[in-house]
């Protein structure tokens, strides 16, 4: 016990330790080799050869302006169609429906998304099939480029489909805390329409919460690497694949252009998070204007349309999508223009099986300890907190949100090079501490809100029958925050399913999770096995979710007040 | 930082355990049991990976070695994995132990001291390699020296739809046949090597035999040599699929575009890739195979150890295996692989002579005498300059 209690107060440093630790070694290791410095292939001088190497490879301004438009139209999209959705549906029955479809699709991992939607829109992709030839006459599929198109459409596309729940579920959590449906009653007494009504009195409030979770989006969308290999341009490709390819060149002097890019894309990001924050005050000032002028406008009815088709057009693209994947897993023959396959065969499953089964069982092993060590680093915190009244910040909360918005492609290839010069063993141990830094911030957002949220009169009328504060801690608490927990558990363990670069780079080829195995096959474009593993790999996210529903369900069957929480 | 950043450059190398001595296969043999291999060998092949998989069960089973396939999209990342460890002074047990390799890749590794030999000639089964007939013994004109295992013949061979075309005879044609029907040809995107292999395909067509070619690249000869095919690609890229403005990333995604009817021409390096794939149902049964009147390019595929392998007996029990004829037998038959074999199948004992010889090589696939012979690959650095060349003027748009 007297032990425990230093324990516990540190446990908020050794947090931001996890998580900050190799965000600036990673970073640390690839300026190094940006700058010329790599001794082991004889590079000893520093320089600023390897950023005139960037400078001059043929593709860097389209990969550059590729970047950013992804990354601010990705985001602009995402958070409009999120405001619209919220604005004009929130408190119908159509919202409720919306939000109960569309949560799950948060856990959906990004590259089965990006499968699921590269062969529904692709010419010879399902919806053309379904129209073919009988509307479209087309007999052979149209040679037109929908699929990693050189403006990265596709790719936003697919981004799009997954940060739309991203920022819906963010902006639910705000909401909860604001009293928006007064306001908006308020807004629609004085003649304003919803949507309106809204955006001026309740989206200035909500913004200031869910800032940090848009600045996620913008960095990822701009330098996610999974994503844009499946959708993607080529011609050239992005910043981000580029950087991988590089660090991949048999040419070894390559990787210094690598490091050189990933600093660029670090300095990309950083520039774009600038730009938007401009935006916002633009947008703050071009709101005040508005709410001075009074207009009442038009349109309310165009725009709540807007936010419900948008919605159910993402809802739709990733089922359909994953249905899909489900086809062609089990697909014989299948040519354009059948919208079936020709017969149904076992025999993907059974190739593939046995290494399916293999392969998820690593995944659940990395999966599971990253997500235990996260959820031991909160509770650790958040109960230091509730023991000796800290105060989360928000330079805390900043903290929390900096290894999602740091680029991994910017500062995992020097992590896997300091790794390595520290004599640390690439393998499942390493994979795991690197997935901590990307789980634990989900874990903690997750879990965070719930755990402050509980009454503290609880543990007083505990501590007043005789119970210390581990015991209130064990027996009180946390049973009584069992949903939430597991809440917390499903979202680590959905976020570590998901992880691509981490995995590759720091697992150094020898760590396989159902992720990097399917975006390895999707470069041969086996559809029937990418569906065997893309399936796979949603199963691996999406049914902690379902036990996170069931167990408190079950366990608290004769308990109902429990059961939310 | 900075500090601590030198400091953890300067940890000095560790020494290795001394490596086991191939000429001594007894005792090669018995180190191997129990150890694991990881094999990095480009993974985007449902058809390699299954015979990779066999191959994993058979040395289980024969030698207690345990083969992990570590499935690669690039094999480029295998050489840089072994190059950061040699950084990092990781001299032993490090993660890669066997690699798929060839041409540009191996002479980097080679030329950077990178691999363990020589060790290819004292394999037990190197006895029935075809060291005369095919080119086992130089991998694009560089020795091997034996630092490397040849395990798979390879020729380049077009396969198409024959529901939508008749063969052609030369590149020419090709870009005749690809104005008459724009949008229907596509190849994989350079630097992929399957890519990278049609420019050569495309430059030894054009131009006939240079002997130029089988030496190191230099800038007067480039530019000679090479001027016909870049009028070649200019008048072929606004008619390719996608009007050359995106290409697939792999071969095997070809197969894919032509199941989806999207062409119907694709280049391959593995003859019997075309009938394997019909029996996978990722080719139309309408799919055949065709190749140039003035032959094609062909090589053979190998396996490296690296200097830090952990695993180095294991590793050479593997290359033994994949040269045994039961292994050759296996990879081709097209309904497994359909690679063409490394081996002299007349030196052969009478038994696995007969197994080669009965081999129904499948509908799609070429004979021997059909396929003709196979032209030698030019050096390294021509494969080199050429996809970075094509890089420039095709792979970062306009």
């Amino acid at each position: 016990m007297a032990l425990r209690r230093p324990a516990l107060a540190w446990l908020p440093a050794l947090t931001v330790l996890a998580m900050l630790g190799p965000v600036a070694a990673g970073l640390a290791g690839t300026v190094a080799p940006a700058l010329g410095y790599f001794p082991a292939i004889g590079a000893e001088r520093l320089s600023l050869a390897p950023f005139e190497a960037l400078f001059g490879w043929g593709g860097i301004w389209r990969a550059t302006f590729l970047s950013l438009t992804t990354g601010i139209g990705t985001t602009l999209v995402s958070l409009g169609l999120v405001v619209l959705i919220v604005a004009g549906w929130s408190g119908t029955r159509a919202f409720v429906a919306l939000r109960t479809v569309l949560s799950p699709l948060l856990s959906v991992p990004h590259a089965a998304a990006a499968f699921g939607l590269a062969f529904l829109i692709a010419p010879s992709g399902w919806i053309v099939r379904a129209l073919s030839p009988w509307a479209t006459g087309w007999e052979r599929p149209p040679d037109l480029l929908i699929v990693q198109d050189p403006y990265g459409l596709a790719l936003m596309a697919g981004l799009i489909v997954k940060e739309v729940p991203f920022l819906l579920l963010m902006t639910l959590a705000a909401l909860g805390q604001s009293n928006g449906a007064r306001a908006v009653t308020v807004a629609q007494t004085l003649g304003y329409g919803r949507v309106r009504g809204w955006l001026l009195t309740v989206f200035p409030q909500i913004y200031a919460q869910i800032r940090l979770p848009v600045y996620v989006v913008l960095a990822y969308a701009m330098s996610v690497v999974d994503v844009a290999i499946v959708l993607g341009p080529n011609t050239p490709p992005t910043l981000s694949v580029q950087i991988v390819r590089w660090m991949a060149d048999p040419d070894l002097s390559m990787r210094l252009v690598a490091a050189a890019g990933a600093l660029w894309q670090a300095v990309l990001v950083l520039g774009a998070i600038l730009l938007w924050r401009v935006g916002e005050v633009a947008a703050a000032a071009l709101g005040r204007r508005w709410v001075n002028a009074g207009a009442r406008g038009w349109g309310e009815g165009v725009l709540r349309q807007a936010g419900l088709w948008g919605g159910m057009v993402v809802v739709a693209a990733v089922a359909l999508g994953l249905a899909s994947l489900a086809v062609w897993s089990v697909a014989g023959a299948w040519r354009f223009p059948e919208v079936w396959p020709e017969g149904l065969t076992g025999r993907s499953w059974m190739r593939h099986g046995s290494e399916v089964a293999m392969t998820a069982w690593e995944t659940a092993v990395i999966a599971g300890v990253a997500v235990l060590i996260a959820l031991v680093l909160t509770v650790g915190c958040l109960e230091a907190e509730h023991r000796y009244r800290l105060r989360m910040s928000g330079r805390a909360l900043t903290i929390l949100y900096l290894p999602l918005i740091v680029p991994q492609v910017a500062f995992l290839p020097g992590l896997q090079t300091l790794m390595l010069m520290g004599g640390l063993k690439s393998g499942l141990w390493a994979v795991v501490v690197a997935h901590v830094v990307f789980v634990l911030p989900y874990v903690f957002l997750s879990l965070g809100d719930p755990y402050r949220a509980w009454d503290p009169r609880y543990a007083t009328v505990a501590a007043a029958l005789g119970a210390g504060r581990e015991r209130i801690l064990w027996r009180v608490r946390l049973p009584m925050l069992l949903a939430p927990v597991l809440t917390a558990l499903a979202v680590g363990l959905a976020v570590s399913v998901g992880q691509y670069l981490p995995t590759l780079l720091i697992g150094g080829g020898r760590v396989q999770t159902l992720t990097t195995e399917a975006v390895a096959l999707a470069s041969g474009g086996d559809r029937r096995a990418i569906g065997v593993y893309g399936l796979a790999q949603t199963a691996a996210a999406l049914l902690p979710f379902a036990a996170a529903v069931l167990i408190p369900a079950l366990v608290w069957r004769n308990r109902r007040g429990l059961a939310h929480g | 930082m900075k500090r601590l950043l030198l400091a953890l450059l300067a940890v000095a190398p560790v020494t290795a355990a001394a490596d086991p001595d191939p000429a001594d296969w007894m005792s090669v043999v018995q180190e191997a049991q129990g150890q694991t291999v990881y094999w990095h060998a480009w993974g985007g092949s449902t058809t390699t990976n299954d015979f990779i998989g066999w191959v994993g069960r058979q040395v289980d089973e024969l030698y207690g070695v345990t083969l992990e396939h570590v499935k690669l999209t690039d094999t480029g990342e295998a050489v840089s994995r072994v190059l950061a460890e040699k950084q990092a002074g990781q001299d032993d047990d490090g993660a890669v132990d066997l690699i798929w390799i060839n041409g540009a890749n191996f002479a980097a590794m080679k030329g950077a001291d990178l691999l363990f030999g020589p060790f290819a000639e004292q394999l037990p089964n190197w006895q029935f390699v075809d060291v005369e007939g095919k080119t086992v013994t130089t991998d694009f004109t560089v020795p091997t020296e034996g630092y490397e295992s040849p395990w798979a013949m390879a020729q380049v061979v077009f396969i198409y739809d024959s529901a939508d075309m008749a063969p052609l005879g030369s590149v020419q044609e090709i870009l005749d046949w690809s104005q008459a029907n724009p949008g229907r040809f596509t190849f994989p995107q350079p630097p992929d090597f399957l890519g990278t292999t049609f420019l050569k395909q495309a430059l030894i067509d054009l131009v006939g035999p240079v002997d130029a070619l089988a030496e190191p690249v230099t800038e007067e000869a480039y530019a000679r040599v090479t001027a016909p095919l870049w009028a070649f690609m200019e008048a072929l890229t606004p008619t390719l699929w996608r009007e050359g403005r995106a290409y697939p990333q792999t071969g095997p995604r070809q197969l894919q575009l032509i199941a989806d009817d999207e062409v119907d021409l694709a280049i391959s390096f593995s003859p019997g890739e075309a009938t394997a794939a019909i029996a996978n149902f990722q080719l139309p049964d309408s799919a055949r195979t065709f190749v140039l009147d003035r032959g094609t390019l062909g090589n053979a595929s190998f396996v490296a150890i690296p200097y830090n392998s952990g695993s180095k007996a294991g590793a050479m029990v593997v290359a033994n295996f994949l040269i045994s004829p039961e292994a050759q037998l296996q990879a081709q038959d097209p309904e497994i692989l359909g690679y063409g074999t490394v081996l002299d199948v007349e030196t052969l004992p009478e038994m696995d002579r007969a197994g080669f010889e009965t081999l129904d090589l499948g509908i799609a696939t070429l004979s021997p005498v059909e396929l003709g012979p196979a032209l030698p690959e030019p050096h390294p650095s021509w494969a080199e300059r050429l996809a970075a060349d094509w890089v420039q003027r095709y792979g970062t748009g306009d």
